[in-house]
């Protein structure tokens, strides 16, 4: 009963300054739909990149390395000895995971993942008097597909016709254009070595990214163990698993078993990862001053009708409303403010994102990017409607607690 | 034993206002009012009048002494306690007619039966227009407090001081705003509400004419009774 009666007196209150209410719930739901906008940008860009991320590698990469150097063979026997053995030389060990082929036969027999041996390398690619160096991959196509997304940005050619034609090797665009190489053109490969082989180019993959495109070979693996004058051996071992959110937990995993170096995506990327945690706080922050400055033409406005209705309050209270019956109603104003500009919030905010979806542009270096990726989960709608609902009853509150405390005999003096 | 019939009972009270120079409003102030007196308070300006009322009417805390309302002691009561007694048992009238400028006249006059949360909204509104009715106000229910004379918004705002049934009212200055003609019409409501109804109505008012129809005089100097006359 009580609230019909706050809730019919904060209404008329705020309807008899519709001018002012409108300016402070258009405050609130600019706030509110900036935030849904740019938010959803924000989350929708960086849940593209990790897309990226997580297509363009495998989720899960092992390599013959190991993450701590090996142990003495008397501290392992003698944890708690008082012995010190100093200059002790490090035995030295073949280069290559040991019975890779055994390994990638077990884990391809785990339900959706795909495993497939590597070996790469550096070479010296050299055409026409010009020496690039590069990056050599040796793969298997078939999987390779799977594993990266170089079958989809291939210009010319295939990673198929790396089987179908002898010595054939895959570059990227950047290379093909630094040293003039075009399809079927035959390129003299140097290694360390010293082995030198004319190769055939039988693939151009365009990434869009430079360090790929200009530096990025694929051969046949067993092409790759002649190259690199590694013969029956991988250096990685490259795994795709079915859910990427995985890789850590399971790179982990495989580490501990085999003890070879394991490295997820989110571990290669950690870099990239940690940028859009200061990306988000960057958003945040301006959003958040939005809202602030939004809060400040709530309390403006429910300070203002304070003010003009401390007679009102006087006879309310003279009447037997209690304090806080008086502190409710200004409070409910703040309320309605929030709640009003919440939903025109989240009109504004719908109409920015359709909006935005229709701007088209490309990035330079993206080949894919067509306009704004977004992100358009209720997440945003939620942030902000809470953002503008709490702003409001914390604007409000310091006025209506001044509204409760108003001395009705003060006012009835003051009046007669 | 207190009395049943008294309804407003002060013990000894004493008001000063904490200032720079600490200022007493009232002093010593025994009063007794029964049921179905009409009590006006008069005085020269400044002699407490209004303060005295303020005390009685629960809106201000005496400084010393205590105030019973229907035999019940109020001193130490919170402040929502004595909004409450507020509520329930008192009715006030203004100088100024205070009305809710959004509300129509009987909303206004139904705002306090809202708040005490007793009868139905049917019931609340039909004692709303009957209380205007008696008032000849009837015809006004559906207008906003500023379509109304002056005359007009102080029935109103009697008729909201009698809607939960006070057991007092407490005037002050109702006439003080009021040009003759209005001024005799609400004298003349308040001397109906006794006569007719047996209601108990306490006025401050400083016009010789109004004190005269009232059944008791409470004459105050500097803060003091200096005369309590019974006609």
């Amino acid at each position: 009963m009580f609230w019909r009666v706050a809730l019919s007196i904060a209404f008329a209150q705020l309807a008899n300054r519709r001018r002012q209410t409108l300016v402070s719930v258009l405050g609130v739901s600019l706030g509110v739909g900036f935030f849904i906008a740019t938010s959803s940008i924000m989350s929708g860009s960086e849940q593209d990149f990790t897309q990226r991320l997580v297509d363009n590698a495998p989720h899960i990469t092992i390599k013959d390395e190991f993450r701590h150097p090996a142990t003495q063979p008397v501290f392992v026997t003698y944890p708690q000895g008082a012995i010190s053995l100093l200059r002790t030389k490090p035995r030295e060990y073949l280069r290559g995971i040991k019975n890779y082929g055994a390994k990638v036969e077990e884990l391809t027999q785990r339900p959706g993942v795909i495993a497939e041996a590597a070996l790469t390398g550096q070479v010296i690619v050299r055409y026409a008097n010009k020496d690039v160096s590069a990056s050599v991959a040796g793969i298997d196509p078939d999987k390779e597909k799977f594993l990266t997304q170089v079958e989809s940005d291939m210009l010319e050619g295939s990673l198929d016709r790396l089987r179908t034609t002898a010595d054939g090797i895959v570059i990227g665009s950047g290379m093909s254009e630094k040293l003039g190489l075009k399809m079927d053109d035959l390129a003299t490969v140097v290694t360390p070595s010293g082995l030198v082989k004319r190769m055939k180019i039988v693939g151009i993959f365009h990434a869009g990214n430079l360090l790929l495109d200009e530096g990025q070979t694929y051969v046949l693996l067993k092409n790759a163990q002649v190259l690199l004058d590694k013969p029956f051996i991988a250096n990685q071992i490259r795994i795709k698993i079915p859910n990427p959110d995985d890789a850590e937990t399971f790179a982990a995993s495989l580490e501990n078993r085999w003890g070879y170096r394991s490295e997820s995506w989110q571990e290669v990327n950690r870099d990239l990862l940690g940028l859009f945690i200061i990306r988000n706080a960057i958003t945040y922050s301006i959003v958040s001053a939005i809202m602030i400055v939004a809060a400040f033409g709530i309390f403006n406005i429910i300070s203002t009708v304070v003010m003009e209705k401390r007679r009102d309050i006087a006879i309310m209270m003279s009447m037997g409303f209690r304090g806080f019956d008086i502190q409710a109603i200004f409070l409910i104003q703040g309320v309605l403010v929030g709640i009003l500009g919440m939903l025109l919030g989240w009109t504004i905010g719908l109409g920015l994102l359709e909006l935005v979806s229709m701007v088209k542009f490309t990035v330079p270096g993206m080949t894919k990017q067509q306009g704004f990726v977004l992100d358009r989960s209720f997440r945003p709608y939620a942030i902000g409607g809470t953002f503008a609902l709490v702003s409001a009853v914390a604007a409000a509150w310091y006025p209506a607690r001044k509204a409760a405390q108003v001395k009705p005999v003060d006012i009835i003096r003051g009046a007669a | 034993m207190s009395d049943p019939a008294l309804v407003v009972e002060t013990r000894g009270i004493t008001r000063i206002l904490q200032e720079a120079v600490p200022v007493t409003l009232v002093r010593d102030i025994e009063l007794r009012v029964t049921r179905g007196e009409f009590v006006s308070i008069t005085g020269p300006s400044g002699s407490g009048k209004s303060s005295l009322l303020y005390l009685l009417g629960l809106l201000d805390v005496p400084t010393a002494g205590e105030v019973l309302i229907d035999g019940q002691p109020t001193g130490g009561l919170t402040a929502d306690d004595l909004a409450a007694i507020r509520l329930a048992k008192l009715g006030f009238v203004f100088q100024f007619h205070f009305l809710l400028p959004e509300f129509t006249v009987l909303q206004n006059v139904m705002l306090p039966m809202q708040r005490l949360g007793v009868l139905s909204e049917e019931k609340m509104q039909s004692r709303g227009l009957q209380l205007l009715a008696d008032l000849d106000m009837a015809d006004q229910a559906r207008k906003r407090p500023d379509q109304l004379s002056g005359g007009q918004r102080q029935r109103v705002a009697i008729a909201r001081a009698l809607a939960n049934d006070p057991l007092v009212i407490l005037a002050d200055e109702p006439t003080g705003n009021l040009d003759t003609k209005n001024s005799e019409i609400v004298q003349d409501i308040f001397g109906r509400l006794v006569r007719e109804q047996g209601r108990t109505v306490i006025a401050v008012t400083h016009e010789e004419a109004f004190a005269r129809t009232t059944g008791r005089n409470v004459h105050l100097v500097d803060g003091r009774i200096e005369k309590d006359v019974k006609r």
